[in-house]
């Protein structure tokens, strides 16, 4: 065990854990950040996606040592109920899921894609999520709303 | 145990909503067998129930479906849970509805076993259909004692009063006014309903009369989901979020193939993992419980477990199942329409088909693993899980506990998409195992391998076709067989866990059904069965099975519905106007007719014209009838020629439900169902032999992803004249046919079993096979 010093959603945290623990269970168990989910722990679905530097990082296969001090975004900092972030607000009204328990990933990655392309085409969005799963069966208002938050961005 | 839970369960008993008496049901396998009677929307056929039962909740207390709080909202309960549906929502509306009240008002209360009335378990896309009247029930005769209290406190008779927005006003005179929050805020109504039978087949104030559909304000309009907003945000707490005070973590340990008997344990293994709490060990099961969830993931992985080897006894590759399928007796035959006299009509067809279809073992794979807190004490326990029958779920683990049900409360929290996999929710035994050995609250959430490998699947499945067509081109002798398992784990039989520390079964398990097989055609001779092959696992299988989205449905209607599409091509007629030809039910053929407009078919027989190029286009239809829900699908689809690649481009989905409660929501469900159905049809197939499961993450067991999706098309059919059915998983049962028969109308080669790989299609390009027309 060990002392670790983080900066999440712009706050600095401490955690006592042993170095080797993927971030995941850390922003979990010991921050109570809800948004990121287990879904797989081999960095294959997506789900636990946080930003970090900009990039869109899979904390499920991240060592929580190899990260200190580097700002790490999960969904809670993206926006909440009284302000969301133009994507959240997107999505409600293109009720773009079902369980939602992918929806971590698919924001997390929609995000860094408008960081970087602020009007993705519909194949760019493909492209860029294809890497992220989700079992319901969203993909289409997935598409439509990023679309939607890009609009919402412009304006 | 919840301080909460203690209190409402006390409360209830001092107001006389829980009587102690006596149980009728038990827990014998007929009464299983009758839930799903229930569930199958057959009338459970008993006199009566024995309310006055301290396990369940009374329905005909009013008080059990409806709470009204100081500012006029409504808490509405209900035994049913919302799977990622938006079922919370549909519900919301429909008593909302009856009401009176605004939408924002009424919160739904779903699946707690000690607040909630059993209304069975939810699946089978029947909630809406029968949960749905019981609330609407429940919030009418709640609606009439608000009327009647406002009654007495503004001096009017109740035929003189109206509501609106939850403000009871008497006519004329808008001024002498009351809410339902000052007529009963925060009070009980004290008041008895009526209700007769059980759970899914329960029929709850009848004497009430409804709201005329043509009144309807909230039902029939897309209200956004409650449920998406704080599922954008992190804020909404799904079941692996749930964290009680001293929590420990667990994991646990099976091997990849079947568990023969207990395994050798090296305990010193795990010794150097801090935070290590105990390695439990009972009968055949392993598991571990440490401090923290790295801990255990840690621990689970590097204990050392050799396990003997599995005895083999049951068939361990798809073709020799496929044999045993076929060739073993029937344990039970069920039939959805015997008419007539099919061979003897087969016999003296002009011209006579036939065919077999093949469909595999597959997976639910939800998102995220199975995970359930238990927290056992004595012989009592507080489960949180996602399972999608609370109550059921409850006996289960008043059985592993050997304890009274009523000692067990089962709290319902949200889990990802389950589509029919949390009819057993597995680590809710796992941690009731766990918690008990170490005398703490236990979370448990399996590993993407443990989900993979040993979640209940989705039974291999095969499909025989025969059929005699008359001398005009009339199919006159139709004769269809689905020969299935049955699902081992139907939640009236002991699970995972409880097997492996000891429990078990002579019980067959539950049938995958019968229907989907053309039962909905007008033949002259026909005969649409279903023979349940027992499926002995005397020792726990990863091939255990259970019920996944349309149960046995999507296979079914992929043998018969490519059936009908080799017979029309056979007859050299186009594929709509054949189905045409033997359809009298006018919904079908409006649904039908509203689909291939919608797609722009064009009547001709398939195959289309021979083209050139390295792309092949077509265009396949397929139709049902579930439940009471209609679905016709227009698929179509690219093949490349050279690597046997299918893309399906675009699919088209008319929907009849009757009355649609949301429009909106239901066009989710209809998304959800093409993209799974293609992944389904496409790619998935679960790999096996006698070492075990081969397809252990989502490397190894591909499954759609966002480049393969298509647009989708919904046509939806709104009749509100007609009660509404369901919608969260009919309309996946017509994906395989319809892209099964694109494919041939693309390449005239013919595809009888599913997945439709690449190697598959290639094959079959190469081989052109032809229709097995027998002259």
């Amino acid at each position: 065990m060990a002392k670790i010093s983080l900066k999440v959603n712009g706050k600095p945290r401490v955690v006592d854990a042993d170095p080797a623990t993927p971030l995941l269970y850390i922003l979990r168990n010991d921050l109570e950040l809800n948004g990121p989910r287990f879904g797989c722990g081999l960095a294959q679905c997506g789900a636990c996606t946080v930003i970090i530097d900009g990039k869109a990082v899979r904390s499920c296969v991240t060592p929580v040592r190899s990260i200190q001090g580097q700002a790490i975004t999960t969904l809670e900092g993206l926006g909440n109920a009284a302000n969301p972030h133009p994507l959240q607000k997107a999505f409600i009204e293109e009720q773009a899921l079902q369980c939602g328990y992918c929806m971590n990933g698919i924001l997390m990655n929609a995000k860094v894609l408008l960081d970087k392309n602020p009007d993705p085409t519909v194949e760019q969005i493909k492209e860029h999520l294809d890497p992220i799963l989700c079992r319901c069966g969203s993909h289409l208002r997935v598409i439509r709303a990023i679309r939607r938050a890009a609009a919402l961005v412009k304006a | 145990m919840e301080k909460k839970d203690i209190s409402r369960r006390e409360l209830l008993q001092s107001t006389g909503a829980l009587v102690v008496g006596f149980s009728l049901l038990g827990d014998s396998p007929a009464l299983a067998q009758e839930q799903i009677a229930g569930m199958q929307g057959v009338p459970d056929g008993m006199a009566s129930y024995p309310y006055a039962n301290p396990d369940y909740l009374d329905p005909t207390s009013l008080d059990s479906w409806l709470a009204v709080t100081q500012d006029g909202s409504i808490t509405v309960f209900t035994g049913k849970v919302d799977i990622g549906t938006g079922i919370e929502t549909a519900l919301g509306q429909m008593a909302a509805e009856e009401l009176d009240v605004p939408f924002h008002k009424v919160r739904v209360a779903m699946g707690d076993t000690a607040k909630t009335v059993d209304q069975g378990r939810t699946a089978g896309s029947q909630t809406i259909a029968r949960a749905g009247p019981q609330l609407r029930q429940a919030a009418a005769a709640g609606r009439l004692e608000l009327l009647k209290l406002a009654s007495a406190r503004l001096g009017a008779p109740v035929e003189n009063l109206s509501v609106t927005d939850g403000i009871v006003s008497v006519a004329g005179e808008p001024k002498r006014s009351i809410s339902y929050g000052d007529l009963l805020g925060g009070k009980q109504f004290n008041v008895r309903i009526t209700a007769s039978g059980i759970q899914g087949a329960m029929v709850v104030a009848p004497e009430v009369r409804p709201k005329n559909f043509k009144d309807y304000r909230v039902v029939g309009k897309s209200v956004p989901r409650v449920d998406l907003p704080a599922k954008l945000t992190g804020e909404f707490k799904f079941t692996s979020d749930v964290r009680v005070p001293r929590m420990l973590h667990g994991r646990v340990v099976r091997p990849r193939a079947a568990i023969s008997g207990p395994p050798t344990v090296d305990e010193s293994s795990v010794r150097h993992i801090p935070g290590v709490v105990k390695v439990v060990r009972e009968g055949t099961f392993v598991g571990v419980v440490a401090e923290s969830e790295w801990a255990s993931i840690q621990a689970a992985k590097a204990l050392k477990v050799t396990w003997p080897a599995p005895s083999n006894k049951l068939p361990s590759n798809p073709d020799d199942i496929a044999l045993y399928l076929k060739d073993s007796k029937s344990a039970r035959d069920l039939t959805a329409v015997n008419k007539g006299n099919v061979d003897t009509a087969l016999s003296r067809a002009s011209k006579t088909f036939e065919a077999t279809y093949h469909w595999p073992f597959q997976m639910h794979a939800m998102m995220g693993p199975c995970c359930a807190v238990a927290d056992v004490r004595g012989d009592t326990a507080t489960v949180w899980t996602g399972a999608q029958g609370p109550f059921t779920t409850r006996d289960r683990v008043a059985s592993l506990l050997k304890t009274a049900k009523r000692n067990v409360s089962v709290i319902f929290v949200e889990s990802a998409g389950s589509y029919g996999r949390l009819t057993a929710d597995d680590t809710v035994e796992d941690a009731v195992v766990l918690s008990r050995a170490v005398g703490k609250p236990v979370r448990v959430q399996w590993m993407r391998e443990d989900e993979h490998v040993w979640s209940p699947k989705g039974p291999q499945q095969l499909l025989t076709a025969r059929a005699g067509v008359n001398a005009e081109g009339r199919i006159v002798a139709w004769d269809y067989l689905d020969h299935s398992f049955p699902w081992s784990e139907s939640q009236g039989t002991p699970q995972l866990a409880e097997r492996q520390v000891g429990a078990k079964t002579e019980l067959l398990g539950n049938p995958n059904g019968v229907n989907g097989g053309g039962e909905y055609y007008d033949f002259e001779n026909h005969r649409v069965m279903a023979k349940v092959v027992a499926w002995p696992q005397d020792e726990p299988s990863p091939l255990r099975t259970c019920a996944l989205r349309s149960p046995g449905e999507p296979p079914r209607n992929f043998g018969s519905e490519c059936f009908m599409d080799e017979v029309a091509a056979g007859m050299g007629v186009d594929p709509v106007q054949f189905r045409l030809r033997h359809l009298k039910n006018k919904r079908i053929v409006e649904a039908l007719q509203a689909a291939t407009q919608k797609a722009g078919w064009t009547p001709r027989p398939a195959p289309a014209p021979e083209s050139s190029g390295p792309i092949a286009k077509g265009k396949g239809v397929a139709l049902t009838i579930r439940g009471n829900t209609i679905i016709v699908a227009v698929s179509e689809v690219e093949v490349e020629r050279t690597t046997g690649k299918v893309a399906v481009k675009r699919v088209t989905i008319a929907h009849d439900c009757g009355l649609i409660v949301n429009p909106e929501g239901l066009k989710i469900q209809l998304d959800g169902n093409v993209m799974q159905g293609i992944s389904r049809t496409l790619m998935e197939e679960i790999k096996y032999d006698a070492s075990g499961v081969k397809s252990v993450d989502w490397v190894t067991h591909p499954v759609i992803r966002f480049k393969q999706v298509p647009e989708v098309e919904a046509v939806l059919i709104n009749r509100p004249e007609i009660p509404p059915s369901g919608g969260a998983e009919p309309s996946i049962v017509v994906i395989p046919a319809s892209i099964g028969n694109a494919i041939f109308d693309a390449v005239g080669v013919r595809l009888r079993q599913v997945p439709f790989t690449p190697q598959r299609v290639l094959a079959a390009l190469k081989s052109k096979s032809t229709v097995s027309s027998v002259a």
